[in-house]
C-alpha cells in the first residue's frame, strides 16, 4: 500500500498524508469518561460522534457512550442552542447522568455557538451537574482536546475551601490506558499518600464482564473529589501537553502549586514521580518499591546486549513518545526518528535536549505525519517501530518490527488493561521489545546461527 | 437502566409485531441528546466511495473526519492500493477564518504530483459548508490543470443523514462516467452494484455469473477503478446488492442510458438461488438458465451437507439483527431461518419505509422491530427476547459481550466473506464460533 511513498523528501505544506493526530473532540470524550457516572455529550453533527465512539470502542473494545446534539442545516443557520438546551433535557430524562460534560466539534465551534450562556438559560436538574469545554480540532489535537476537558472539570468542579492545604496529592494523568492510570495509583497508594486522580478511566471503559450491562461503571473520579482537589497540597501534572494545562488553571483558580512531569514511562521517569512525592509528602519510598524498581534494574542488565546500538523510531502522542524517546535510550537503544502529529515545539525541544544529552543525532518533528515518518525511514532504515497500529504499513512495507504502544490500537487486544507505566510497565515494555527483537532474530537467522539460549 | 420516558420518546420507531398497527417511524433526524448510532452524509459518501482503488480520496476539512475513515472498511483491491491512504487538508485555524480554499489547491497539486492518480475525489465535510469554501470551482480550476477528473463531492455532514451522503457518492460517481446515453451495450453483462468487496465478496459472485455465462463489467464500488467505472455504460443490466447506497444510481443510470436494473441479494442459500435465477432470466439466451439451475444444484448440494451439521447445533437458539439497511435485514432474517435460529429483535440505521413492511411479514409474532435504536434499547429488547447472539456493526460488539451475547460483524469489520452459497457456509461457521464458544459459560 506504501509502494509509492517517494524517497526524496521535499517540504510540505499543504495537509496531511496518513495522519498520526487526531481531533480535539475524542481527547475531550475520553476524558469525560473518567469522571463517575458522567456523559460526554458532542455539540454538533452527529456524525462526528459516532465517529469518535466508534475509534474509541475499537481501540478499549468497551462500550463508549456519548450523546450528540444532532445538528441538522437549521441549527447552522440559527445557531446550536436549541439544539444543545433540548439535547441537555433528554439527556438528563432519559440517560440520568450525574455529570453531562459538553465538548463542541469543529462545526459549533466555526458557527460560534457559546455555550456557558447556553448553559446557563438550560433547565437543569437539581443535582444534576453540566460541563463543557470549547475543542475546535483545526487547532492541536486529540491530546489538546483531552487537556481541555480536563481543564474543564478545574474550571467547573474545583473548589478551595480557603483554609490550609490538605496532605493530598493531585494527579493527573494525561491520555494513557485505564491500565496505566490503576498502575499510577497503586504506586501512589504505596508510599500510604493521599491522592485525588482525574480524570480517571480506570473501572469505566475497562470494566469487568458480569452479563449485565451498566450504563456508568464504578470507575470514574467522583465529583467531590474533583471538588477537593482545590484543597491539595501539589498537583502533579503527568505529560506536559496533556496535563500541564490544567494543572496551572488550578494553581490559578485554587492556589495548588502545580509540577509537571514526565508521562512515568520508563525507569528514569518513574523515579522523578516518586522522588517529587517524597519531596513533598517526607516519606521513604517503600520497600515494596524499591524491590520493583531493583527488579526491573536487573531485567535490564539481564538484557542490555540486545538492545545496544539498535536503531528505533518512535512515533504518537507527544507526552508518551518523549517518555519513550528517554526511555529507550536508557536501554542504550538509538532512537533516530521521533515524530508526533501534536503541533508544539515543547516536543522538539525536549526531545532534541534528551538526544543531545545522549549524543545521538536524529530527526525530531511535531506536527509531523507517516508519509514523511515513512520517508525518514527509508532514508536511514531502523531496526525497530514503536507506535501506535498505524506504523503497521509502515512496518509491513520496510519490513521492521512494530512494538504497539499508544493510541490507538486497534489490531491488538489487552493493551488498555495492562500498564506500560512506573517499574512494572517498564518490565512489560522491555518483554515487549526484546520479543520483537528476538522474534525477528530467530526468523532471520540463518541455520548455523539459530541459537536456543539468547 | 432503561427509563421508561426513553422509551416513551420513540415508540413511534419501535414496535412489535401483532400488538401495534401503525408503521415503523422512520427516515427521521435523532433526536438531540440521543446516543444515536447514526452516522453523518461524510461517512455515507466515504464508504460508498472509498473502495475505488485507485482514486485519491482527499477529506477537505479538519484531521478528524481523515483520520477516523483511513482504511477502516476491508474492502479489498486486486489492483492499486491508493485508496488505503488517508488524505486530509487538515485545516488550521487561519484557514477557517481565511477560507481554506489556498490550502486545498495546494493539497491537489501536490497528491496529483507524488501519485499520478487518473481520479481525485474532495470530499467536503461539516466546516467547509459553513466558511464557504467553492469546491466546484477548485475542482474545476484543478481538473484543468492536471488534466484529470477531480471530483467534489457534496457531504458536509449536517446537511442530513448517511442516506444523503449515498446520494451524493452516487452524484459522483454520475459524473464519472460519460454524460450522453444511451450507449452500445454489450450481450451477456451486468454491473454489479452495492458490494463493497469486502473480504473479497465481489469475487465470489463474479465467478458464480462467469460460471453461468454472464460478464461483470463494472462493479460499484468494491474493487472498481477510473478506468472500469467510465465504462460502465456498456452494460445490458444492473444488479444491485445494498439498494440503500444505490437505488438512486441505478434509478438514474436507467433514465440516462436505458440500463435496467435488478435487486439482488446473495445472503443466504434462498436469495443467492433465487437472484441468480432472476438475472439468468433477465437475458434471452435460454442457455443461461439452464447453467444457473446446473450451479445452483452443485453448489447446494456440497452446502447443504455443511449446514445441516450447524442447524442441528442451533436449535432453539434466537437472534437480535441491528444493521445500516433494511435490505441486509430482510436477508438475515431468512438467513438465519435457514441455521434454524429464530430472529426475536430486528432494527435498522437507515431502513426505508418499504423494507420494514417486508420485514413484518416476514417475523413471528413478538418480535420487536425498531430503527435507529440506541444502546439502551438494544439492551432492553436483547435481553427481554432473550437472543443468543446480535449481528451488528463495530459499537454494537462491546455492548453484546456485555450481556454475555454471541456477536457476528456483518458490517466493515467482517473477516470473512459472508456473500453466495460459501458465504452461507461461512456465516454459519462465524456463527458457530461465537454462539458455541466456551466462553460464555464463564460469564
Ligand atoms: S468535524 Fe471536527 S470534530 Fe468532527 S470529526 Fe471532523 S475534525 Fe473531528
Ligand atoms: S464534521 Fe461533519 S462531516 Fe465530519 S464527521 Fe462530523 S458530521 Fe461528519
Amino acid at each position: 500500500m506504501l509502494e509509492c511513498t517517494p524517497q526524496t523528501i521535499t517540504e510540505r505544506s499543504a495537509g496531511k498524508i496518513n495522519p498520526a493526530k487526531t481531533c480535539q473532540p475524542i481527547g475531550a470524550m475520553y476524558a469525560a469518561l473518567g469522571i463517575h457516572k458522567c456523559l460526554p455529550h458532542s455539540h454538533g453533527s452527529q456524525g462526528c460522534c459516532s465517529y469518535h465512539r466508534m475509534h474509541l470502542t475499537r481501540h478499549f473494545r468497551d462500550p463508549i457512550m456519548a450523546t450528540t446534539s444532532s445538528f441538522t442545516e437549521g441549527a447552522c443557520v440559527f445557531g446550536g442552542g436549541a439544539n444543545l438546551k433540548t439535547a441537555i433535557k433528554n439527556v438528563f430524562a432519559i440517560y440520568d447522568p450525574d455529570v453531562m460534560a459538553i465538548h463542541t466539534t469543529c462545526l459549533t465551534e466555526t458557527i460560534g455557538d457559546d455555550i456557558p450562556s447556553i448553559i446557563s438559560s438550560a433547565e437543569i436538574p437539581a443535582g444534576k451537574l453540566v460541563i463543557h469545554t470549547n475543542t475546535p480540532s483545526y487547532v492541536g489535537s486529540h491530546i489538546t482536546g483531552f487537556a481541555n476537558m480536563t481543564k474543564g472539570m478545574v474550571n467547573y468542579l474545583a473548589e478551595s475551601d480557603g483554609k490550609p492545604k490538605k496532605e493530598q496529592v493531585n494527579l493527573l494523568p494525561g491520555f494513557v490506558n485505564p491500565g496505566d492510570m490503576l498502575e499510577i495509583k497503586r504506586l501512589v497508594k504505596a508510599m500510604g499518600i493521599k491522592f485525588i486522580m482525574f480524570p480517571d478511566t480506570s473501572g469505566v471503559v475497562d470494566s469487568p464482564m458480569t452479563g449485565e450491562y451498566v450504563m456508568y461503571p464504578s470507575g470514574g473520579a467522583k465529583v467531590e473529589d474533583i471538588r477537593d482537589s482545590g484543597n491539595s497540597k501539589l498537583t502533579l501534572a503527568l505529560g506536559s501537553f496533556a496535563s500541564t494545562d490544567p494543572a496551572h488553571q488550578l494553581e490559578r483558580k485554587c492556589k495548588v502549586p502545580a509540577l509537571t512531569l514526565k508521562t512515568p514511562i520508563g525507569i528514569k521517569a518513574t523515579d522523578e514521580l516518586l522522588m517529587a512525592l517524597r519531596q513533598s509528602f517526607v516519606q521513604e519510598i517503600p520497600a515494596e518499591l524499591a524491590t520493583e524498581r531493583g527488579q526491573l534494574v536487573d531485567v535490564m542488565t539481564d538484557t542490555h546486549f540486545h538492545f545496544h546500538g539498535k536503531k528505533v523510531a518512535i512515533f504518537g502522542d507527544p507526552d508518551v513518545v518523549i517518555a519513550l524517546t528517554e526511555f529507550v535510550l536508557s536501554l542504550g537503544m538509538v532512537p533516530i526518528h521521533v515524530l508526533t502529529g501534536t503541533p508544539g515545539n515543547a516536543f522538539e525541544k525536549k526531545v532534541n535536549a534528551m538526544l543531545l544529552e545522549a549524543g545521538v543525532s536524529a530527526r525530531v518533528k511535531a506536527e509531523g505525519d507517516l508519509f514523511e515518518l515513512h520517508q525518514w525511514l527509508k532514508h536511514e532504515p531502523v531496526d525497530l517501530l514503536i507506535g501506535n497500529t498505524y506504523g503497521k504499513y509502515i512496518a509491513r512495507a520496510e519490513d521492521i518490527p512494530l512494538v504497539r504502544i499508544g493510541f490507538p490500537v486497534l489490531d491488538r487486544s489487552v493493551h488498555s488493561y495492562l500498564p506500560v507505566v512506573g517499574y512494572k510497565g517498564a518490565m512489560r515494555i522491555i518483554e515487549m521489545i526484546s520479543n520483537a527483537l528476538l522474534d525477528r532474530a530467530d526468523r532471520d537467522a540463518k541455520d548455523e546461527d539459530f541459537e536456543l539460549v539468547m | 437502566m432503561v427509563n421508561e420516558q426513553a422509551i416513551a420518546a420513540r415508540t413511534a420507531s419501535i414496535k412489535t409485531k401483532g400488538q401495534q398497527k401503525q408503521q415503523v417511524a422512520c427516515d427521521t433526524d435523532s433526536v438531540a441528546g440521543a446516543v444515536s448510532q447514526r452516522a453523518c452524509v461524510y461517512s455515507g459518501a466515504r464508504v460508498v466511495l472509498n473502495p475505488i482503488t485507485d482514486a485519491v480520496h482527499l477529506v477537505h476539512g479538519p484531521i478528524g473526519c481523515a483520520s477516523y475513515t483511513w482504511d477502516i472498511r476491508g474492502s479489498l483491491s486486486s489492483g492499486s492500493e491508493l485508496y488505503r491512504n488517508s488524505f486530509s487538508t487538515d485545516l488550521q485555524e487561519e484557514d477557517v477564518i481565511f477560507g481554506g480554499e489556498k490550502k486545498l489547491v495546494s493539497s491537489i497539486d501536490e497528491l496529483v504530483s507524488k501519485y499520478q492518480p487518473e481520479l481525485v475525489f474532495v470530499y467536503s465535510t461539516c466546516i467547509v459548508g459553513v466558511i464557504g469554501d467553492d469546491l466546484q470551482a477548485v475542482c474545476k480550476a484543478a481538473e484543468k490543470k492536471h488534466n484529470i477528473r477531480i471530483i467534489p463531492v457534496q457531504s458536509s455532514g449536517f446537511a442530513g443523514n448517511k442516506s444523503a451522503g449515498y446520494r451524493a457518492a452516487c452524484d459522483a460517481l454520475l459524473k464519472i462516467m460519460p454524460n450522453e446515453g444511451p450507449v452500445e451495450q454489450k450481450g451477456n453483462t451486468v454491473n454489479y452494484l452495492g458490494d463493497f468487496n469486502l473480504a473479497g465478496e465481489i469475487w465470489i459472485i463474479k465467478d458464480y455469473l462467469k460460471r453461468i455465462g454472464i460478464e461483470v463489467n463494472a462493479t460499484f464500488t468494491g474493487d472498481s477503478s477510473y478506468r472500469t467505472l467510465q465504462r460502465a455504460p456498456q452494460a445490458a443490466l444492473n444488479i444491485m446488492q445494498c439498494a440503500g447506497s444505490m437505488a438512486y444510481l441505478a434509478q438514474r443510470m436507467e433514465d440516462i442510458y436505458a440500463i435496467p436494473y435488478l435487486r439482488v441479494s446473495f445472503l443466504g442459500l434462498t436469495d443467492t438461488a433465487a437472484s441468480l435465477r432472476s438475472i439468468a432470466a433477465s437475458f434471452s439466451d435460454p442457455m443461461l438458465a439452464h447453467r444457473t439451475e446446473a450451479l445452483i444444484a452443485t453448489e447446494t448440494a456440497t452446502i447443504n451437507r455443511q449446514l445441516e451439521a450447524y442447524r442441528t447445533k442451533f436449535k432453539g437458539k434466537k437472534a437480535a439483527i441491528f444493521v445500516g439497511g433494511g435490505f441486509k435485514a430482510i436477508s438475515l432474517i431468512k438467513q438465519f431461518r435457514e441455521l434454524n435460529i429464530e430472529v426475536v429483535m430486528i432494527g435498522t440505521q437507515t431502513g426505508k419505509q418499504e423494507d420494514y413492511a417486508v420485514m413484518q411479514e416476514l417475523v413471528n409474532d413478538g418480535t420487536v422491530i425498531l430503527d435507529d435504536a440506541n444502546p439502551a434499547e438494544l439492551e432492553k429488547f436483547m435481553v427481554e427476547k432473550g437472543a443468543n447472539i446480535l449481528v451488528g456493526g463495530v459499537k454494537e460488539r462491546p455492548l453484546a459481550y456485555k450481556l454475555g451475547v454471541a456477536f457476528i460483524d456483518h458490517n466493515h469489520d467482517r473477516k470473512h466473506p459472508l456473500s453466495g452459497f460459501v458465504g452461507a457456509v461461512n456465516f454459519a461457521q462465524e456463527v458457530y464460533s461465537t454462539l458455541c464458544s466456551p466462553v460464555w459459560h464463564y460469564v
